[in-house]
C-alpha cells in the first residue's frame, strides 16, 4: 500500500475520532456540556490527535528508516569482487535500486506479470531490454549477482512496506481506541490537548536545530569522504586548481579563497564608503522629505534577485569595463569578466546593506551627545566624526563584517562575472574565481558524487560555511560587547 | 551655506574679535563641513544612479523580447509530398518527417522573394535561413491538426530566425554576418524589401511569456512560461511549509519558551542560519534530499524544500517582530476570563499578529522567488523545460527549470539573442517581486494595528 494511501487512512480516522470523541464526552454528561471538565470539541480534538500523531510520526521514522536498513543488508548481497571502493560500491548499489525499481514499474506498466518479475533469470531475459521497453534506462548489462540482490531489494522492499502500513494503521487505530475511552467528563481534555500542540510548536522550533545539523553533517560526511581520496594538506595549501575527470587533479584552494577576497575586497571599498556616508547623510543632515525618499530608494537596490546582479554584470559593466581598460585603450584587461567586474557590481549590491545597518546604528546615538558636542561649538560634521561615529563604531564594524561574510558567500554575481581560470594574480582586471563559483561548476552536470572532484565541493563548501560563520558570530560578538556603553 | 556669514570684510585681514568676521580657522571648518555634506550627497547620489543604471539596461535590453519578429507566408500544402496515399489517413501524415516539410518552406519563400521582385541566385534552403528551423514543425502540427486543408495554400506566420530578429531590433548589423555561417548580409537586403512590403512584421511576443524553453539553436522560440509554472509550484511547496512551521516556531519562542540553554540553543541557530550563504543550502539540498531521500532531481518539490529551509529564518524573525507587538493586554485580558494561554495565544494574540506575520511571509516568498544558487545545485539548470507539466502530481515532481534558473540558463548560452531573453526574463521577474512587495506594503498600511 502506498504512503499516500496510509496517510488519508489515517486522516479519516482521525477525522471519525473527532466526531466520535465528541459525541461520547456528551454523552457522558448526559448532554449537557457544562458538565464537561473542557470544551467538548476538546474531547475530539484529543481523540483525532492521539490518532494521527503518533501514527503519522511512525510512518516519517519509517519512510527514512526502511530504505536505510534495506540499502545495509543488500550492500552485504553484492560479492565483494565486483567492487573496489566505496565510490564504486555505491554506483553498484544505484544500480541495483535502478534494476529493483525498473522491475516494479515494469509490473505496474504490465510489461511483466509479478510471478515473472520475481523468477526473472539473466540466462533467460535480457533484462536490460525489457526495461528500457517501460522508459528505465540501464548503463550496462545486468549480471546475476546484481540481479540476485535487486530481487532481494524487491522483495525486503515489499515485506517492508506490507509490516508499515500494518504498523502505521496499528498505531492509529491504538490512539483511536485511547482517545475514545478518555472522550469521559471528567478527563482534563484541555489540557491534554495543549500538552500535543505544545510538542508540535516546540518540534517546529527545533527544525531549526535539525536544518544546522543537517547542513553540518552533510557537508561534514562529504568532506571527511573527500580527504580520504584527496590529502587535507594539499587542499588547504595548494596553489593550483586544476580539476580534471580523468584523476589527477590537483585541488589547492588557495587560489579560490584569494578570488573570494579580492572580489570581497573591491566589494567593500565600493560599499562601505558609500553605504556609510549615504547613512551619515540620510540620518544627520537630509530633511524627512529627501530621506523619506531616497532611503526606499537605495534599499530597493537590496530586494534585486542576485541573478539580476550577475546579469548586469556580465552583459553591461564586464562589457563597459573591458572598452576602458581593454587592449583598445590600457590593455590591462583580457575579457569582460574580471575581479574588478564582479567586485563593483557586489558593492553595488552591498550598498543598500551597509547604509540601512549603520543608518540603525546611527539612529540608536542618543541625542543628548549630539546636543552636548554642538553645543561645545563643533560643527556638524565634527560631532558626526567625532562623537556619532565612534558611538556607533562597533556596530557599524558589524556591519561591514556582516557585509563582508555577505559578500564572501555570493554566488551568482562571480558565477557570471568574475570567470572561471583559478589564480594568483595581483591584478584586478584579471578573471579570478571564488570558492563559490568552484562549488557550483563541480556539482553541475552529471560529476559521479564518489570521485574527489565532485567531493572537494563540499570540502569547498565546509571552508565558506566555516569562514561566514566565524564572520557573523564575530560581528554579532563585537556588536554585542560594545553596544551597552552608550545606551 | 558655507558662506552664508561671510560679509563684505576684505580676506586677509586678521581683525580679533568680531563675530561677522571669519578668522581662516572658521572658513576651513566651514569649508570642510561643506565638504563633508557633500560627499554625504554624493553618496546617495551614486547610490541612486547605480539603481537608475541598472533599471536602464534591465528595461533597454529586455524591452526587445517582447517583440518578435515574424514573416507571413503562404504555403502550399502539396497532397503528393505529405499524404502520398491520398487517402488522408492520419498516421500515414504523420510519417512525414519535419525534413518532408522543408522542400514546401523552400518554395513558398523562393515564390514570396520572385512575388515581390527581389533579384536573388539564393536557392529555398539558403533562403530558409532566414527563418526559425521551428517553422517546419509548425507547419506539420498544423497539418496533423487540420488534415482537410492538405492541397491547399495555407498563409503561415512563422518566426523569423534569431539573426533577422536581430536585425529588424538593431542587434543585429551587417558587419557581424562576415563569419556567421548562419546568415549573409544578401539575406538582409532581401529582408529590408520584404519589410517594406510588409511580408515580414514584428508584432507583441506572447510566446516569450506563456511558451516553453527551446534548444540552444532556436532563442527566437524560447520562452519562460514552462519556468514560470516551475517557480509557481516551488512557491506553494515554500508557503505551504514555511508559513506554518515558521509561525509555529515563532508562537513557541515568543510566548511559550522557558529561558533556557535549548530555547538559547534554537534562537542563536535561528540568526545563524538567517546568514549562511544561499548556495550551502544548494547543497544541503544535495546532500540530504537527493544524495539521501533520492528525491528526483530537478524537481520543483526539491526546490520548493530547500528554499523553505532558507526562508523560514526570514519568517521567523517577522513573525516574532509581530507577535511581540501585540500589547501583553490582550494577553492579560483572555487569560482573565479564564482561557488557557494556548487559547489566548490562538484565539486573541495570532489573529491580531496575522496582517504582520502575512507581510513577513510574502517578503520572505519573493526573496525564495528570485534565489537562484541554491536551484543550481539541485540540477533546476541545464535542463531544457520544454513541456508544460501534465498535472499537479507532475507540477511537483517532475523536472522543470524556474524563472531565475532559466534566466541564469540563457545568459549562459553563447548565443546573444538569448541574452536579451535573459532580460526580458528578469523584467518578468521584477514584475513579480515587485507586485509582492507592494501587496506586503499594502498589507501593513491597512491592517496592521498600532497600539
Amino acid at each position: 500500500m502506498p504512503a499516500t494511501w496510509i496517510f488519508l487512512i489515517v486522516l479519516a480516522l482521525a477525522a471519525i475520532g473527532y466526531v466520535l470523541g465528541r459525541g461520547r464526552a456528551l454523552a457522558s454528561a448526559g448532554g449537557d456540556s457544562r458538565h464537561l471538565h473542557s470544551l467538548p470539541s476538546y474531547y475530539g480534538a484529543n481523540a483525532a490527535l492521539l490518532a494521527m500523531v503518533p501514527a503519522l510520526l511512525v510512518l516519517v521514522i519509517w519512510l527514512f528508516a526502511q530504505p536505510l536498513v534495506i540499502q545495509n543488508r543488500v550492500e552485504h548481497l553484492v560479492p565483494e569482487t565486483s567492487y573496489e571502493t566505496e565510490g564504486e560500491l555505491s554506483l553498484v548499489m544505484s544500480d541495483v535500486r535502478r534494476i529493483a525499481e525498473g522491475l516494479d514499474l515494469a509490473v505496474e506498466r504490465g510489461a511483466l506479470s509479478a510471478d515473472e518479475a520475481s523468477d526473472i533469470r539473466v540466462e533467460f531475459t535480457d533484462i536490460r531490454e525489457r526495461l528500457g521497453s517501460v522508459g528505465v534506462a540501464l548503463g550496462s548489462d545486468v549480471q546475476a549477482p546484481m540481479l540476485a540482490a535487486a530481487k532481494a531489494w524487491r522483495e525486503m522492499n515489499a515485506t517492508g512496506n506490507l509490516i508499515r502500513s500494518i504498523a502505521v494503521v496499528l498505531v492509529a487505530l491504538g490512539g483511536f481506541g485511547l482517545g475514545l475511552m478518555r472522550a469521559e467528563k471528567d478527563f482534563r481534555a484541555r489540557n491534554s490537548v495543549e500538552k500535543v500542540i505544545k510538542g508540535l510548536l516546540i518540534l517546529a522550533a527545533s527544525l531549526a536545530i535539525l536544518t544546522t545539523l543537517g547542513i553540518v553533517l552533510s557537508l561534514l560526511f562529504n568532506t571527511i569522504e573527500f580527504f580520504r581520496l584527496y590529502p587535507a594538506l594539499d587542499f588547504f595549501f595548494g596553489t593550483t586548481w586544476a580539476p580534471s575527470f580523468g584523476g589527477g587533479s590537483e585541488l589547492g584552494i588557495l587560489p579560490l579563497l584569494w578570488g573570494t577576497f579580492y572580489i570581497s575586497l573591491i566589494a567593500l571599498a565600493v560599499a562601505v564608503p558609500i553605504g556609510l556616508f549615504a547613512a551619515v547623510y540620510l540620518s544627520e543632515y537630509a530633511s524627512p522629505a529627501v530621506r523619506s525618499f531616497a532611503k526606499p530608494m537605495i534599499e530597493v537596490l537590496a530586494g534585486i534577485p542576485t541573478i539580476v546582479y550577475g546579469l548586469f554584470a556580465l552583459l553591461t559593466v564586464g562589457p563597459l569595463l573591458f572598452q576602458a581598460f581593454g587592449p583598445g585603450t590600457l590593455g590591462w584587461m583580457g575579457g569582460g569578466r574580471a575581479v574588478m567586474t564582479a567586485g563593483l557590481v557586489m558593492g553595488i549590491m552591498l550598498i543598500p546593506f551597509v547604509s540601512s545597518l549603520s543608518d540603525d546604528i546611527i539612529n540608536a546615538v542618543p541625542q543628548a551627545m549630539r546636543d552636548g558636542s554642538l553645543g561645545l561649538g563643533a560643527t556638524k560634521s565634527e560631532t558626526v566624526k567625532q562623537v556619532v561615529l565612534p558611538a556607533a563604531l562597533p556596530g557599524i564594524v558589524g556591519a561591514i563584517l556582516l557585509a563582508a561574510s555577505r559578500a564572501i558567500g555570493e554566488t551568482m554575481i562571480v558565477v557570471l562575472g568574475a570567470g572561471a581560470a583559478a589564480r594568483l594574480s595581483l591584478n584586478p582586471f584579471e578573471a579570478m574565481t571564488t570558492v563559490t563559483a568552484k562549488i557550483v561548476s563541480q556539482l553541475t552536470g552529471d560529476a559521479d558524487f564518489a570521485s574527489p572532484e565532485a567531493l572537494v565541493a563540499f570540502a569547498l563548501g565546509m571552508t565558506l560555511f566555516v569562514i561566514t560563520l566565524g564572520l557573523n558570530i564575530f560581528a554579532l560578538w563585537i556588536v554585542r560587547k560594545y553596544r551597552e556603553q552608550y545606551e | 551655506m558655507t558662506d552664508a556669514t561671510a560679509s563684505g570684510v576684505p580676506a586677509g585681514k586678521h581683525t580679533s574679535g568680531s563675530l561677522l568676521e571669519q578668522n581662516p580657522r572658521t572658513k576651513r571648518r566651514n569649508a570642510a563641513e561643506a565638504r563633508f555634506k557633500m560627499y554625504g550627497m554624493a553618496a546617495v547620489g551614486i547610490g541612486l544612479v547605480f539603481l537608475v543604471l541598472l533599471l536602464v539596461a534591465i528595461v533597454r535590453n529586455g524591452v526587445p523580447a517582447y517583440t518578435q519578429t515574424f514573416l507571413s507566408l503562404p504555403i502550399e500544402l502539396k497532397a503528393e509530398a505529405l499524404d502520398k496515399n491520398g487517402n488522408r489517413d492520419l498516421d500515414d501524415i504523420r510519417k512525414v518527417s519535419t525534413f518532408g516539410y522543408n522542400p514546401l518552406l523552400d518554395e513558398a519563400l523562393l515564390r514570396v522573394v520572385a512575388d515581390n521582385g527581389i533579384e536573388s541566385d539564393y536557392s529555398g534552403a539558403d533562403l530558409r535561413k532566414m527563418i526559425s528551423s521551428s517553422a517546419a514543425a509548425q507547419v506539420r502540427d498544423y497539418v496533423l491538426t487540420h488534415p482537410a486543408d492538405i492541397g491547399e495554400t495555407v498563409e503561415f506566420r512563422v518566426l523569423a530566425s534569431s539573426r533577422v530578429d536581430g536585425y529588424l531590433k538593431g542587434r543585429v548589423v551587417r558587419e557581424d554576418l562576415e563569419r556567421d555561417k548562419n546568415l549573409d548580409a544578401a539575406h538582409l537586403d532581401i529582408i529590408d524589401v520584404l519589410r517594406d512590403e510588409g511580408v515580414v512584421s514584428r508584432t507583441f511576443n506572447w510566446a516569450f511569456i506563456f511558451g516553453a524553453d527551446a534548444s540552444e539553436s532556436r532563442p527566437e522560440q524560447a520562452g519562460i512560461g514552462v519556468s514560470m509554472l516551475g517557480s509557481l509550484f516551488m512557491m506553494i511547496v515554500v508557503l505551504l511549509l514555511s508559513l506554518p512551521i515558521g509561525v509555529a516556531a515563532s508562537i513557541y519562542l515568543e510566548e511559550f519558551a522557558p529561558k533556557n540553554r535549548w530555547t538559547d540553543l534554537i534562537e542563536v541557530n535561528i540568526s545563524n542560519l538567517a546568514a549562511v550563504p544561499s548556495i550551502v543550502f544548494g547543497i544541503l539540498g544535495l546532500a540530504v534530499f537527493i544524495q539521501f531521500m533520492h528525491l528526483p532531481q530537478s524537481a520543483p518539490l526539491v526546490g520548493g524544500l530547500v528554499l523553505t529551509l532558507m526562508t523560514l529564518p526570514t519568517i521567523i524573525i517577522s513573525t516574532r517582530a509581530s507577535l511581540k507587538s501585540v500589547p501583553p493586554s490582550i494577553r492579560d485580558a483572555a487569560l482573565g476570563v479564564g482561557a488557557s494561554k494556548m487559547q489566548s495565544v490562538f484565539h486573541h494574540v495570532l489573529p491580531l499578529a496575522m496582517p504582520g506575520i502575512l507581510t513577513g511571509t510574502i517578503i520572505g516568498l519573493a526573496q525564495a522567488l528570485g534565489e537562484t544558487a541554491p536551484l543550481l545545485l539541485i540540477g533546476m539548470v541545464g535542463y531544457i523545460a520544454s513541456n508544460y507539466p501534465d498535472g499537479v502530481a507532475s507540477g511537483f515532481l517532475d523536472p522543470n527549470s524556474a524563472m531565475p534558473a532559466q534566466i541564469y540558463e540563457w545568459a549562459k548560452r553563447a548565443d546573444p539573442a538569448y541574452y536579451e531573453r535573459a532580460w526580458g526574463g528578469i523584467i518578468i521577474l521584477l514584475l513579480f517581486l515587485m507586485t509582492m512587495n507592494i501587496i506586503a506594503v499594502i498589507l501593513r498600511r491597512r491592517f496592521e494595528r498600532r497600539w
